[in-house]
């Protein structure tokens, strides 16, 4: 050992020692000196003792996980590790046990149930005797169970195992698997005991599972509908092959950076709300893309699909050089904000990350505000006169090109949006808009040219079927598989999802 | 689409052409000494792969600061194979026998060194790569400089089985879909085996280049790990896929303290626009970490600093970030000039005869001699878990450097060959 290491290693002993001269008096000093000590064994063996102990003054000793992590400048050596921070975190469980407040004793519970040993079985009794919540209640009554399998009273097993099988805790199956076998539990009636309770998780498992497929489901279905919906008016409605609709959903992405940026630099008090504020700057951003593409160059072309085609195709290479030349060629990082990290716990084995709820609800929210805009408003009544008819509609007396300039904006503006949601999910690149292109035209061709409910169906049904995909056959086959069914798909069935009735099929 | 990719490539080669028509117009002087730098500045790869290109380039112009190599000025050509392997051939060959170069240093994914790997053999030219790869491979006309398995890989996943790294008794080994991480997980499942883990007790799983929805590959870790005893990850994702990996990880609340992951090509450059907080704990193995302290390693970090700082380098201007393969690169670059000047010559063959045996004093606080006979350095290895701040604790280090084995004993055709590399 280096001079240099063992005065570092004095300095946080004398350290700890100083900052918490409270506790000093109630923990024995060689206990401290060896929570400082830098072998592992010797700091996890030391918390364990603490943890038995169940002294709260030992509480002021232990540093959370964040604190320790914090090295003096010159520090070699490393004080914490994950095998450290586990017997930390344990032995303050252990302590908050016995803790007033009702949340920190229920946090408390769901750790000691992962990590119990015969020497805690006092503790938890302690605090088992005391009168419980119901949900710490059972919490502690699977930690005894878990110390309690291994005891050598065949009916205590017994009654552990039962316990077990109450659980819905997955990783507690784990302490029931070996008690199947005979050579490891004697007792018939354990045996049959614990495959019934490994039965009774597994079902629960099972459910937790599908609820879990059927989220991530949704929640890719979600995103490539907001992907989708611009595209569904841009060539649904107005039937314009625009290859540069992926473009449209990177500007959308590229305006919420800047405009995290912005707050950042102007309103750092509001970042957490940046991203309310970047949904109506996306849309407008891209709309006014959008307004421009068809101003100068898509309306020139109406009824020329091909030429189309290759215009629009070579304005999103345009478009992708210019964001590389503005912001780099690299992706920008985009922060989630606070409100959208994490997620909710659902059932014990699925969380629900807040992001992806956020871009569910958002998505439903932009249908809905599509379909009023559609229906029940006079923009939305021309647009459909329009891709219905258009020479009627401009006979009675709608000014065709407007309503062409605005259908357009819109389609783009949505993209803007979907840009908006996904740079909240993935990476933020001038290449954003490649990856989406060919999953948006997939979804709107399979719901149906020209239906907006199909675009809905198509998505939610090609993320769903996807996920199922995925779960069985891994990510790579299931991209292949799932473009196998739309080509037998659109085989069988050309119109899409969704068939329009009437003229325009004729169109 | 296949129209459409071709066109994009017809027309990035266009131009790239052109742009290289022009740089070798500029300079006709004789006192430079032409060289490559072949990293991906566009596309999945660029995450990980500009920053060496600015790395390269500070060397360059640090080595051109003491009076250059032979009283000649290295003179760096930089192409973009913009993520898009075949395209890494062409730029290769470009740099080869249009611009010239002397030597080449780049590539990132061992797709992309597999794809440039002949060209260097045909036009007998000289590749420096500075990234950890899968090894199975010696190429006289290559220098690893980046680790091999034996460096990196299996350390890691030794520490994972021990004590302190949580005794882990199964293991998802997830990865990109191509060569290195295929191979990677190859030699590790091997390894594996002869620790007595049974083929029941691993999970194998591949994304495709570019991934973003880890939403199911989450949920198959968590059955995984909840269907037996302590699980780790064994990460060979690349490029960008990662933040998406990482940003789902932690919403989804899957702690290091359960289920650590330990990641090969995840440094501080990739976790820049992660936040980290969730993750602390999670591990990566290399050969350097930014937060080793040493004299060496704080006059690099400072060099870095200062340079990003004038070149104005987009992120790094304002928050300086120097990873594992920045280190090789800048190993590379610096062994190559003395090698030349042991040589005395520029040529291929006089310059792979005079790198047997260099040594540098790399920032990783060793110092790194290359192999006398099979082209990659001798490297120590570090184990770091992620902090709040995305930089890496070290908690695990092997006492000194370690030779590298490019062909690894846990897979049995490699018995027999030679360490050195086969064509003379």
């Amino acid at each position: 050992m280096t001079p240099a290491r063992i005065l570092a290693r004095l300095v946080l002993a004398l350290g700890l020692l100083l900052a918490f001269a409270g506790a000093r008096a109630a923990l024995p000093e060689p206990l401290l000196l060896r929570l400082a000590s830098g072998d592992n064994d010797e700091k996890v063996a030391a918390l364990g003792e603490i943890a038995v102990s169940g002294d709260p003054v030992a509480l002021h000793v232990l540093p959370s996980g964040e604190m320790l992590a914090e090295q003096p400048e010159d520090a070699e050596d490393v004080r914490v590790n994950n095998r450290v921070r586990n017997a930390i975190s344990a032995a303050i469980a252990a302590i908050q046990l016995d803790a007033a407040d009702p949340a920190v004793r229920l946090e408390a519970a769901r750790r000691i149930r992962s990590d119990a040993t015969p020497e805690l079985l006092p503790l938890i009794d302690r605090a088992l005797a005391r009168e419980q919540p119901a949900s710490i209640e059972s919490l502690l009554a699977s930690a005894r169970a878990r110390v309690l399998v291994e005891s050598e009273d065949a009916s205590v097993r017994l009654a552990a195992v039962r316990t077990l099988g109450e659980s819905d805790e997955a990783e507690l199956k784990q302490l029931l698997l070996p008690l199947l076998e005979e050579g490891n539990e004697p007792e018939a009636a354990v045996r049959a005991e614990a495959k019934a309770a490994i039965g009774a998780i597994n079902a629960r498992l099972q459910r937790d599972e599908y609820a879990g497929l059927a989220f991530t489901g949704l929640s890719l279905g979600s995103i490539l509908l907001l992907a989708a919906l611009g595209l569904a008016i841009t060539y649904g409605l107005m039937g314009v092959i625009n290859m540069a609709h992926g473009e449209l959903i990177m500007i959308g992405a590229y305006a919420t950076y800047v405009t995290q940026n912005l707050v950042r630099a102007w309103a750092p008090g509001m970042f957490e709300f940046y991203p309310l504020l970047a949904i109506p700057v996306a849309f407008t951003v891209a709309a006014l893309v959008g307004v421009l593409m068809e101003r100068l160059v898509i309306r020139h072309l109406y009824g020329r699909p091909l030429e189309t085609l290759l215009a629009t195709w070579g304005i999103s290479l345009v478009l992708i050089q210019s964001v590389r030349s503005l912001f780099g060629a690299q992706n920008v990082p985009i922060e989630n904000p606070q409100w959208l990290s994490g997620g909710v716990q659902l059932m014990s084995n699925l969380i629900l990350p807040w992001n992806r709820i956020a871009i569910i609800v958002f998505a439903a929210l932009v249908v809905i505000g599509m379909t009023l805009i559609l229906t029940r408003t006079r923009l939305g009544l021309f647009v459909r006169a329009v891709t219905q008819n258009r020479q009627m509609a401009g006979c009675v007396g709608v000014a065709t090109p407007r309503v062409d300039t605005v259908a357009f904006g819109l389609g783009s503006g949505i993209a803007g949006l979907a840009g908006c949601a996904l740079s909240q999910v993935g990476n933020v690149g001038p290449g954003l808009g490649q990856g989406y292109i060919i999953d948006s035209f997939m979804v709107v061709v399979l719901g149906g040219v020209g239906q907006l409910i199909g675009t809905v169906y198509a998505a939610l049904g090609l993320g769903v079927v996807n996920k199922l995909i995925e779960a069985q056959a891994g990510a790579v086959l299931a991209k292949i598989a799932v473009l196998v069914i739309i080509i037998v798909f659109i085989q069988k069935r050309p119109q899409g999802l969704f068939a329009v009735k009437g003229r325009f099929v004729e169109q | 689409m296949q129209s459409r990719r071709s066109f994009i490539k017809v027309s990035a080669v266009s131009a790239a052409m052109a742009m290289a028509g022009l740089v070798s117009f500029g300079v006709q002087a004789a006192d430079t000494i032409k060289v490559g730098v072949l990293h991906s500045l566009s596309g999945t790869m660029a995450i990980s792969e500009t920053v060496l290109k600015d790395t390269a380039l500070m060397a360059i112009d640090e080595i051109n600061a003491k009076g250059g190599v032979l009283g000649k000025k290295p003179e760096p050509v930089v192409v973009d194979p913009a993520s898009d392997w075949p395209l890494f051939a062409e730029k290769a060959r470009q740099l080869i026998s249009q611009d010239k170069v002397a030597v080449t240093f780049g590539c990132w994914t061992s797709v992309s060194r597999k794809s440039v790997l002949p060209v260097f053999e045909e036009l007998n030219s000289l590749l420096f790569y500075p990234v950890q790869y899968e090894g199975e491979e010696l190429s006289k006309n290559v220098f690893y400089t980046g680790a091999a398995p034996n460096q990196q890989a299996i350390p890691a996943v030794e520490y994972l089985l021990s004590k302190d790294g949580g005794s882990a008794k199964r293991f998802v080994l997830l990865g990109t879909d191509y060569v290195y991480p295929r191979t990677t997980n190859k030699i590790l499942r091997a390894f594996l085996k002869s620790k007595g883990v049974s083929d029941a007790d691993i999970l194998e799983e591949y994304t495709p280049f570019g991934h973003s929805d880890y939403q199911s590959i989450i949920a198959k870790i968590k059955k995984f790990a909840s269907e037996g005893k302590k699980t780790s990850v064994v990460s060979t994702i690349n490029g960008d896929s990662n933040v998406p990996f990482y940003k789902e990880l932690g919403n989804q609340g899957l702690k290091a303290t359960d289920v650590p992951v330990v990641a090969f090509s995840v440094g501080e450059e990739e976790l820049r626009g992660v936040d980290t907080k969730p993750l602390v704990g999670h591990l990566a193995a290399w050969n350097y970490f930014m937060s080793i302290k040493n004299p060496t390693n704080t006059a690099f970090v400072k060099q870095w600093s200062a340079y990003a700082k004038a070149k104005n380098i987009p992120g790094h201007k304002d928050k300086p970030l120097t990873n594992d393969p920045m280190e090789a690169t800048y190993i590379g670059i610096h062994m190559w000039a003395q090698a030349v000047e042991k040589a005395k010559s520029t040529d291929t063959d006089k310059v792979i005869a005079a790198m047997a045996g260099q040594t540098f004093k790399a920032p990783g606080g060793f110092v790194s001699t290359m192999d006398a006979k099979n082209h990659h350095l001798h490297k120590p290895v570090f184990i770091g878990e992620i902090r709040a701040d995305g930089q890496f604790d070290v908690v695990w280090k092997t006492k000194g450097p370690v030779k590298a084995q490019p062909w690894s004993p846990y897979i049995p055709e490699n018995k027999g060959k030679k360490d050195e590399p086969e064509k003379k």
